[in-house]
């Protein structure tokens, strides 16, 4: 078997410092998923979708278009940091309670972009909702319900402060 | 109606939570160890015959596990359309074949131990191509004279639509009934004109994936992306000759299908790669390999000719479509005579209609399943050729559709002539509430006040327009859905289904109606969907069937179960089950003011006496299909200057029954409404001379965003469905057919220019607009 070289790197991932090994063309989309974190997904790999979303450093970066080297070091956060499933984030139970998760592939990202959008903007209007989630491709919903989540979800935060 | 408990709420959906946090549960979160991976090879040719193909160099590579093409695959003709069996569409395909019939046509495919390594293999096979003249355009599919594209032992299962391969002929659908010539000659205005409908990718966000591995019997076992499990796993045997037996199809979270999904497109290979290798295998497809090689929504022309009289009655319609397979014939007569059968009944007081369809094959990509299914493609023509009629008449197009539309306890001729791909069987229309859905929206959209205005500023036109739809719950007669359930000491209960939940929100509508059913808590009902080792058969998501035919056995069951619980109560009690009713969790034994909780009832069926599970199952075909109808009412915004369109107000009012949860039933409608607004203003396949797909990525194809958003208004009409489960009847595709007529309506009001064609882009209205001299 030909054999790939490959390299080394320290990532901090949800608060967690982790060591991967992977190829040096390997994209931070690709190394998250192998390393277990499933959470982040893979839509397009043309940075359209959105579903791989993470933050990188508190930013929202689309991680398919990411080098995992470039992320080398760094701090990752991907849904799962934001809550869980016994422990959700207001964010995330904002979506169920909006019913804006229809097969739920685009929602990871879409509670991402809606957590940086909250942080920067804690009442956004319709307007700003719909900028700030332009980068997150939905073919379920019509983002109808996603855009009402994303001010149910303002109000959540709000009230959990 | 008053009463219900769980049904008509907004129960949150049962996997809501688990998919915002991230949890693993699509195909491709499961790890299998040391997987092979997939990669295929897809011609580059849209015809050609492959001379020779030397996969030695792939097969030495490192790491390559197994290579396949046609010479070492079953020679077995099948149908990737998942459909009960005998499928109506044509056993037009082999895994591979010795011949290629688009470009993205499969050649070989590649396993090997990475990706990467596969992928690299692929391009070490050679093969050699004899190029054969390619089919692009329709109309000239059955010339004398034109390449043929199946020229071998390519079959139906089922006769009755005409499938002449050599004529490239996929199926031909017609029927006349009453004498529509005589009725034109008796019309006061003949009006005729030709409508296009064009391709368009499913866009799931979650591409085709499958996993194939074994259980500790050496079954093989298929987590897949698959709104057919069922299907899946009776097509994946007949292709590769494995037992059923030997077979088990999960089918985890789906994200997104919209027909797309209702294909095996993959599962025979990875499931011969696994078989042959005895080792787990798996493919992850990308997006430009759906694009490319995947399937598409059916292009189709309608010529559209009507004839009526002053009075606005219409004496007879002629529809004659056209449409295009691709390559292959998956689905093709079904969608073709959904086009007619869906669409045609709709105004069902016309005395004389004559129907001529034809579905062909071409060397592009090829058609499938998408939301819709041929009304779409007989709606989008339709209703922009009801508004051209009723502005020549000077009639108001929403009171011409509420008076001629098809009413409760109506029925149509076309109901008996035409089925789904065969032929059909009368019925009435049970509940139609077409006409207070067309009130409603025309209301919000402010329909009197803004029809005709012909309101202008500057560059910017404005317009309103409307359509209307219908579609069916199911195919009758066809579709059969299952359901199992068994109570736990506790009064929860298991329900087990067929029913492929793919986000739409099935196992939540499912459980609520089998929480009514039971009178018990939603939460009291553990929903497990879509595994052929552990749940009863069903056909599976598509054809709107789910909540009602689906429901309908859960309902079934749930009832049968409800009865065992009063039985052991009798039991109990000493009294006749008759005396005994269910109360909330209970059981209420009305003359006595005695009660017994469902925990009590369990422990004692479990532990106590004459000792059994409370459990049952039962399934659900039905005779009819009851119709879902809406309407859309659009505004727009015209710039005549650069000729975006840009949608201001898209509402639309749907009778879907009784909306099980009304949150899931306006997120089915929101969904649809935004597909077919990017569908008709936007999204388009580009082929280059070569027939290739040219914008085969999502930021080149472009479906519509956020920011692209128009308001989206949603009306849940008050109505009741008598065959359905507590009232309901579909609503998961039936508004995918109004906003694309009702916004090429609207342009027409806006700047008097007809869009005959999809998408309505800017290059297309200016030059539309520049005909007219408008500016």
């Amino acid at each position: 078997m030909c054999e790939v070289m490959k390299m080394k790197a320290n990532f901090k991932i949800n608060g967690k410092n982790f060591e991967f090994e992977f190829p040096p063309h390997a994209k931070l989309l690709d190394v998250l998923r192998e390393n277990g974190f499933t959470e982040v997904k893979c839509g397009c790999r043309e940075g359209f979708c959105g579903a791989c979303s993470v933050l990188l450093d508190g930013k929202l970066v689309n991680s398919c278009m990411i080098y995992a080297a470039s992320a080398k070091d760094r701090e990752i956060t991907t849904v799962k940091k934001i809550g869980t499933l016994h422990e959700p984030h207001p964010i995330q139970e904002a979506f169920v309670e909006a019913g804006a998760v229809q097969c739920g592939y685009c929602t990871p990202g879409m509670v991402l972009a809606t957590y940086t959008l909250l942080e920067r903007n804690p009442n956004p209007t319709d307007e700003e909702i719909k900028e700030a989630l332009d980068g997150n491709f939905c073919r379920c919903t019509g983002y109808v319900k996603i855009i009402d989540a994303v001010k149910l979800a303002a109000e959540k935060v709000k009230e959990n402060d | 109606m008053t009463n219900y408990i769980n049904v008509g709420k907004n129960k949150e959906k049962v996997d809501a939570l688990a998919l915002a946090t991230g949890e693993p549960l699509f195909t491709d979160d499961f790890f299998l160890k040391d997987p092979l991976h997939i990669a295929f090879l897809y011609s580059p040719h849209a015809h050609a015959r492959i001379k020779s193909i030397d996969t030695s160099e792939a097969e030495s590579t490192p790491g390559v596990a197994l290579v396949l093409t046609y010479k070492n695959t079953p020679r077995v003709l099948y149908t990737s359309a998942g459909q009960s069996y005998p499928e109506l569409s044509p056993y037009d395909m082999y895994m591979f074949d010795e011949k290629v019939r688009f470009v993205g046509d499969r050649v070989a495919l590649v396993a090997a131990e990475t990706l990467e390594i596969a992928k690299e293999a692929v391009k070490k096979i050679k093969v050699e191509y004899e190029v054969l003249p390619a089919l692009f355009d329709i109309e000239k599919a059955e010339k004398d004279g034109a390449p043929v594209l199946h020229d071998g032992d390519e079959h139906t299962l089922i006769s009755s639509a005409i499938y002449k391969p050599e004529k490239n002929l996929v199926a031909r659908i017609s029927f006349i009934y009453g004498d529509s010539k005589k009725g034109f000659e008796e019309s006061d205005l003949v009006e005729e004109a030709t409508y296009y409908t064009h391709n368009a990718s499913h866009c799931a966000l979650e591409t085709h994936a499958v996993k194939a591995t074994f259980d500790q019997y050496g079954r093989l076992v298929l987590i897949t992306s698959t709104q057919v499990p069922f299907h899946t796993r009776r097509i994946v045997s007949s292709v590769l000759g494995i037992p059923i037996s030997k077979i088990r199809v999960i089918k985890p979270r789906i994200g997104g299908g919209f027909g797309s999904k209702q294909e095996v497109l993959f599962e025979p290979y990875v499931a011969l790669v696994a078989w042959r290798t005895k080792r787990p295998a798996q493919v992850v497809t990308s997006r430009e390999e759906y694009f490319i090689s995947g399937r598409t929504r059916h292009a189709m022309r309608s010529k559209i000719k009507i004839g009526a009289k002053k009075d606005g009655t219409i004496v007879a319609m002629e529809i004659d479509d056209l449409m295009n397979a691709g390559a292959y014939g998956p689905h093709g007569p079904t969608v073709l005579s959904n086009t007619g059968a869906k669409v045609l009944p709709l105004f069902n007081k016309i005395n004389n209609v004559s129907f001529f369809a034809d579905c062909v094959y071409t060397n592009l990509p090829v058609g499938g399943a998408y939301r819709g299914y041929g009304a779409t493609q007989g709606f989008f023509g339709l209703n922009q050729h009801i508004d051209h009629i009723t502005r020549l008449l000077g009639i108001d197009m929403a009171n011409f559709v509420k008076k001629w539309h098809i009413k409760s306890g109506e029925t149509s001729e076309v109901f008996k002539v035409i089925g789904e791909g065969k032929t059909g069987h009368e019925q009435f229309v049970t509940s139609c509430k077409l006409s207070e859905c067309i009130d409603a929206a025309a209301q919000v959209i402010g329909w009197k006040e803004k029809r005709n205005a012909k309101r202008r500023e500057g560059d910017k036109f404005y317009g309103v327009g409307m359509a209307v739809a219908t579609q069916g719950s199911g195919i009758p007669l066809v579709d059969m859905g299952g359901a199992h359930m068994k109570m736990n000491e506790d009064g929860s209960f298991n329900l087990h289904v067929g029913a492929t939940d793919i986000g739409t929100g099935s196992d939540t509508v499912l459980a609520q109606i089998a929480a009514e059913a039971l009178r018990v808590p939603f939460e009291k009902i553990i929903v497990y969907s879509s595994d052929t080792d552990m749940t009863p058969y069903d056909v599976g998501a598509y054809a709107s069937s789910t909540t009602y035919v689906s429901g309908n056995a859960v309902k079934k069951c749930a009832e049968k179960v409800a009865s065992q619980i009063l039985d052991v109560a009798s039991e109990m009690f000493e009294c006749p089950k008759e005396e005994l009713s269910l109360g909330l969790e209970k059981v209420i034994h009305e003359k006595s003011g005695r009660m017994l909780s469902f925990k009590d009832i369990a422990y004692y069926a479990f532990y106590t006496k004459n000792q059994f599970q409370i459990e049952d199952s039962a399934s659900f075909v039905s005779p009819v299909s009851p119709f879902p109808f809406c309407a859309t009412f659009a505004e727009v915004e015209v710039d005549v200057k650069t000729g975006i369109v840009k949608p201001l107000k898209v509402v639309t009012a749907m009778d879907c029954g009784v909306a099980v949860n009304p949150k899931l039933a306006e997120g089915q409608v929101e969904g649809a409404v935004l597909n077919s607004i990017s569908f008709s203003l936007c999204e388009e396949y580009l082929f280059d001379e070569s027939g290739k797909v040219k914008n085969a990525s999502f930021w080149d194809y472009k479906a519509y965003k956020t920011t692209d958003l128009p308001d989206i208004v949603t009306i849940l009409v008050p109505s009741f469905e008598d065959f359905g489960p507590y009232g309901a009847k579909s609503v998961g595709e039936v508004a995918i057919n109004t906003p694309g007529p009702a916004i090429a309506n609207a342009i027409y009001d806006a700047v008097g220019v007809r869009m005959y064609n999809l998408p309505i882009t800017p290059e297309r209205l200016l030059k539309a607009l520049k005909e007219k001299d408008i500016s």
